[in-house]
């Protein structure tokens, strides 16, 4: 197998390589749940080496252990009394261990995530919870800096999980969760939906980019700057003109402009994320030309419909519009 | 005698003509000479994982890749056995190495973009496509 390639999607990284996601913590979050995950693996091989032991005596050892093995003192401790407080340490150390994970201190950054059929809208908020700046698919955090992340759903049940930065939280419509992720390093962490929503569940990734400190607020500061009009080329100026007159704008936004749809993710910094369709493809005008002729074939039943009525010319119009959207 | 030897002369006369046609005909079963570069160092299963990372996968359907299945483009699932590359170039190594990196150039108004690849990249990719047959 070959390594895989920076323009690899982010699913097919959260999902793969050595040693697995999950245990390969990246930031406090996630650290903590590959530790409890190996103190109970540990835990379990142990048992399961006594069971075989017990096992072993039943069967060949001598009248007298065998005689103490099927005893009533024997059932008492090892049926009864070793797991029910093995069982409540566990449980007291566990419920300690993870109640960090969803503590809020009230300093944190805050963002939300919503769960879509197929794919994930991102608000990045101010401290009193209002929206601030409107994305999709990506979410992009200082490094060393525990953020607060909102979950809720639209629609379905979907289930928010990067491995690498922290636990699983569900989205449940009509409420509210809250997760804290944080990276240890910078980079881009893929994630994935973990609960099954629909046929195309498992194309629903997820892409989390961690910057150093200052990177990310002046990122974030450009961001919230009311975006100069680009210098469209012709092929991307008749693509605006074609995202209005085709329908794009109906369910989708790109801010400044008139196309102010709210139902699919928005459009406008696409050109600079990482990867199309909800962290299933890379972002590249082949892919960008794939997606908006056929997603359907790509990622079926995703809302989006197949634009099989545009002309090779229009796509490649619509494709260099979206490409001019950093 | 002598009727003898005029019979054998022309057995050798006829037979001179014949092994040219053989020749000939052995020569003509390699088709035109394909000056392209060669295939040799080609990883095709390196070609594989290219497919999908530089995002083939979003418009073409390959046998071995499960998912994506694109649909807007022409299936690849036989292309080996292809006779022509979009219905217009010869499928053979040297054409389809271009036509991978720079489709518009050699298709001018097909929908498939130019895709920036190196020439060990665009050979890993020549070589799987060409090894997509049916059985």
């Amino acid at each position: 197998m070959s390594q895989p390639t920076s323009s690899r999607s982010s699913l097919a990284e959260s999902l793969s390589g050595w040693p697995p996601p999950v245990l390969d913590p990246h930031g406090p979050f996630s650290n903590t749940v590959t530790t409890l995950a190996w103190v109970l693996i540990a835990l379990v091989t142990l048992i399961f080496v006594l069971v075989c032991a017990a096992m072993w005596v039943a069967l060949y050892g001598s009248d007298e252990l065998r005689a103490k093995l099927g005893g009533e003192r024997v059932v008492r401790w090892f049926g009864l009394i070793i797991p029910a407080g093995v069982l409540f340490l566990l449980l007291a150390w566990g419920t300690t261990m993870v109640a960090g994970m969803t503590t809020i201190k009230g300093d944190e950054l805050r963002m939300r995530v919503s769960g879509n059929i197929y794919w994930w809208r991102v608000s990045y908020l101010d401290s009193a919870g209002k929206e601030i700046l409107a994305d999709a698919n990506e979410l992009h955090i200082p490094v060393g800096r525990p953020v607060v992340v909102d979950m809720v759903s639209e629609d379905v049940i979907h289930s928010f999980w990067v491995p690498k930065l922290g636990g699983k939280m569900d989205m449940i419509p009509g409420r509210t969760n809250r997760l804290k992720l944080q990276a240890d390093k910078p980079g881009s962490y893929g994630g994935q939906c973990a609960e099954f929503c629909g046929g195309a569940h498992s194309l629903m990734g997820f892409v989390v980019v961690a910057h150093p400190a200052a990177d990310w607020q002046r990122w974030l500061d450009t961001r919230r700057a009311v975006a100069p009009v680009a210098d469209l080329g012709v092929e991307a100026l008749r693509g605006r003109q074609l995202f209005s007159e085709v329908g794009c704008a109906a369910c989708h936004r790109v801010a400044g402009t008139s196309a102010q749809g709210l139902s699919g993710p928005d459009l406008t910094h696409v050109g600079s994320r990482r990867s199309l369709g909800a962290g299933i493809l890379p972002n590249n005008r082949g892919t960008l030309i794939g997606w908006i002729g056929d997603s359907q074939s790509i990622k079926p039943n995703n809302r989006m419909p197949a634009y099989r009525s545009l002309p090779a010319a229009e796509l490649n119009a619509l494709a260099a519009y979206m490409e001019s959207l950093r | 005698m002598a009727r003898q030897g005029r019979d054998g002369a022309r057995r050798t006369t006829l037979a001179t003509p014949w092994w040219a046609l053989a020749c000939a005909a052995l020569v003509a079963c390699d088709g035109p000479p394909d000056r392209t570069p060669t295939l040799g160092n080609a990883d095709a299963a390196r070609g594989r994982q290219l497919v999908a990372d530089k995002g083939c996968v979003a418009c073409h359907t390959f046998p071995d890749v499960k998912w994506p299945r694109g649909g807007l483009g022409p299936s690849l699932e036989d292309f080996g056995r292809q006779g022509l590359i979009a219905g217009r170039l010869p499928n053979q190594p040297g054409v389809l190495m271009q036509f991978i990196r720079n489709a518009p150039a050699l298709v001018p108004g097909t929908a498939m973009p130019a895709t920036p690849m190196s020439d060990q990249e665009a050979t890993d990719v020549t070589a799987y496509l060409l090894t997509l047959k049916s059985r």
